[in-house]
């Protein structure tokens, strides 16, 4: 019998009991359509991430002083005081980098007026702006000069702007309060949100790293470089600039660094390393309901096979062989799934595109995976309707028929 | 050459711990355009013999030839064709599908064709025909819960009708009906014997069902005991024409399966 016509049996009987097909069905539109939404909200969130990298400047790289895989008394990295401001200004010579900032981190509480807020301060270089691509709000970013004299001026997170001066307040000229110096505020960033590491890169303030140097913590030293190679590659900058700074630092070969080099890239693979493991979690679980659906398509099926066993019966005195009847009831399985699987991709769509739409969660609906639920789908079809169809092909024609 | 032929055929299957013979050894012959009403009391072995003239079951011992081959020892799937090439069922409780019309129900054995490539108009046009020799012209898209009984049992004999077999096996076709639609179904029968030449065998209870074959058979213990042509043969349609003109027939019940599916397959 030609798989059209068998095709067309199935319909015909799955066409016989509607609700029950429907009901069947249920078990695989939920299953597939719960695996394509959670895929999808996986992928939406990986998307997030790469996004943040991108806006941090995928090009930059992170130099630390100190090194925390040295050996003997270990030291917090950016604690060590092995990197100068020499050293950021000697990197502007190595090939491939665009930008250099030097820094110096610094907390305290900052006041103004009767308002006050404990932030990060960051001494910076006026590259910052660049390797960042960072606009200003209100006025602008400090100047080279601010930088060489030490200018006590500071430019604000949208946070700490918000906090001390209030939301939409333009406060360029104001004087704020760090450690009890007086600060000028000669402008405000632009709103940043939630860096790689999930830090608010909003809750800070900016100034020259001079200032920070002399005027905070009165220090030679600086806690890190940030720079910015001219292309995404790197690696090979990220290596130049170590071999530049051991130079720098006399280190003899099989020293240790006394500083470390990151790059970008290799922040940002953690944490996507992590949202993929999230994903396939997520997977993994909305398929234990796929595998529900299956069972539940065997179950079906199973009653179905003993109701019509004089169905079968006849079908059987009238010519059907075991094989014919193995085959109508694995085709009819199959199309129960394969049908549920279409709907569920459908349902999987339409979840995801609501979810996009009304929790403002992104959403990236995976065209792998839709073709990989569907051979779930087909494959769950034949699992479990194997059993049930072989049951059906070995009955006996006689006792089928005689069946009440 | 008899189109049917049982040598010394033997049957045995064991229920539980009890070994049963049903058949203990019965030759048979039975020539082209026969028609053979089989009786017996229950369990005399007439079920099992045509199970296995019916190819449904193979014969412990002996031999059976259909058409001059040996079916006996023919395999699972051999059988199947067989029974769809060379025989048609009538059952006593119909076996139609439910919720299939009798156009549909009709056309199923040509499904199973042995994968000749039948056009669906062609195995339209042949339902219809088959339909209409039964005399259900007009009931081609009725479902199985629309027709009456006597209407059920004509569709069932149209589709053991459809591939052209040279056999009806016919178990107990008027059990399920009452005496103006037995004698109406005994007249179908005995049209395609005599129009048609379709060799007819016939189990049933009822001696005067049996009287409208050529041939009288009973069965007992396994072996055949009475073998007999019919001398007074009863003729359906002359009945029919004595019978009193059929009473209002009530309306066939409509659309609810569950009052009206007796005999109608799940």
């Amino acid at each position: 019998m030609s798989i059209i016509m068998t095709l067309r049996i199935a319909l015909k009987a799955l066409n016989r009991n509607k609700l029950r097909t429907t009901l069947t069905m249920l078990g695989m539109i939920i299953g597939v359509g719960a695996v394509i939404t959670m895929v999808a909200l996986g992928r939406g969130a990986q998307a997030t991430i790469e996004e943040q990298v991108k806006s941090a400047g995928t090009n930059t790289i992170n130099i630390n002083a100190g090194n925390f895989t040295q050996g003997g008394v270990r030291q917090g990295q950016g604690m060590s005081s092995s990197l100068t401001a020499e050293d950021a200004t000697a990197l502007r010579q190595v090939p491939g980098v665009q930008y250099v900032a030097a820094g110096v981190n610094s907390r305290g509480q900052v006041i103004a007026g009767n308002q006050n807020w404990s932030t990060q301060v960051q001494g910076t270089d006026v590259d910052m702006q660049q390797i960042k691509n960072w606009p200003t709000k209100y006025g602008n970013f400090f100047t080279a000069q601010d930088v060489n004299s030490a200018a006590k001026v500071a430019v604000l997170g949208t946070v700490v702007a918000e906090m001390l001066f209030g939301p939409d307040t333009d406060p360029t000229g104001e004087i704020i309060r760090v450690r009890n110096q007086p600060f000028k505020v000669i402008g405000v960033m632009t709103s940043k949100g939630q860096s790689a590491f999930g830090q608010d890169q909003d809750d800070t303030i900016f100034t020259p790293y001079t200032t920070v140097q002399k005027k905070l913590q009165g220090i030679q030293h600086i806690n890190n470089i940030t720079v910015s190679a001219e292309t995404p590659d790197t690696a090979p900058v990220a290596a130049a600039i170590s071999e530049a700074l051991r130079l720098r630092h006399k280190l003899a070969p099989g020293d240790p660094d006394d500083f470390t080099v990151r790059t970008q890239e290799e922040i940002a693979s953690l944490r996507t390393e992590t949202t993929r493991t999230m994903t396939v979690l997520l997977a993994a679980i909305a398929g234990v309901s796929l595998v529900v659906g299956g069972i539940g398509i065997m179950n079906i099926m199973l009653v179905s096979v003993t109701e019509r066993t004089r169905e079968i019966g006849l079908r059987m005195a009238i010519g059907a062989r075991g094989s014919d009847v193995l085959l109508q009831f694995l085709v009819e399985a199959i199309v129960i799934s394969l049908f549920g699987g279409l709907i569920g991709i459908g349902l999987g769509f339409a979840l995801s595109l609501g979810i996009e739409r009304f929790a403002q969660w992104p959403t990236s609906i995976p065209a792998d995976w839709i073709a990989v639920a569907f051979g779930v789908a087909a494959a769950t079809g034949v699992f479990f309707g194997f059993y049930p169809a072989r049951k059906a092909a070995r009955l006996d024609p006689i006792e089928a028929l005689r069946f009440e | 050459m008899p189109v049917i032929s049982v040598r010394n055929i033997v049957k045995t299957y064991t229920v539980g711990e009890v070994t049963v013979r049903a058949l203990r050894g019965a030759d048979l012959d039975i020539d082209a355009g026969e028609f053979v009403a089989i009786t017996g009391p229950s369990g005399s072995g007439k079920s099992t013999l045509m199970h296995i003239l019916g190819c449904l079951d193979r014969p412990t011992s002996g031999q059976y030839f259909l058409d001059g081959v040996d079916v006996s020892r023919m395999s699972k799937d051999q059988l199947a064709m067989v029974r769809n090439k060379k025989i048609g069922f009538v059952f006593q409780g119909f076996n139609l599908l439910s919720r299939t019309t009798a156009l549909d129900n009709v056309e199923l054995p040509l499904l199973y064709n042995g994968g000749s490539k039948m056009k669906s108009v062609e195995r339209h046009r042949r339902a219809m025909e088959a339909l209409k020799i039964v005399g259900l012209g007009d009931r081609f898209h009725h479902f199985p819960n629309q027709l009456s009984g006597g209407q059920q049992q004509r569709v069932a004999i149209a589709r053991s009708l459809i591939t052209e077999p040279s056999i009806i096996l016919a178990d107990e076709p008027t059990g399920n009906l009452d005496t103006r639609t037995s004698i109406e179904v005994m007249d179908i029968f005995q049209r395609l014997n005599r129009e048609r030449g379709i060799t007819i065998v016939l189990i049933t209870h009822e001696m005067d069902i049996a009287e409208h074959g050529t041939r009288f058979i009973r069965f007992r213990d396994g072996k055949i005991q009475v073998d007999q042509k019919i001398s007074k043969r009863r003729d359906a349609a002359a009945e029919l024409a004595a019978l009193p003109p059929p009473e209002d027939e009530p309306e066939p019940p409509k659309g609810d399966p569950a009052a009206s599916d007796h005999g109608g397959v799940a």
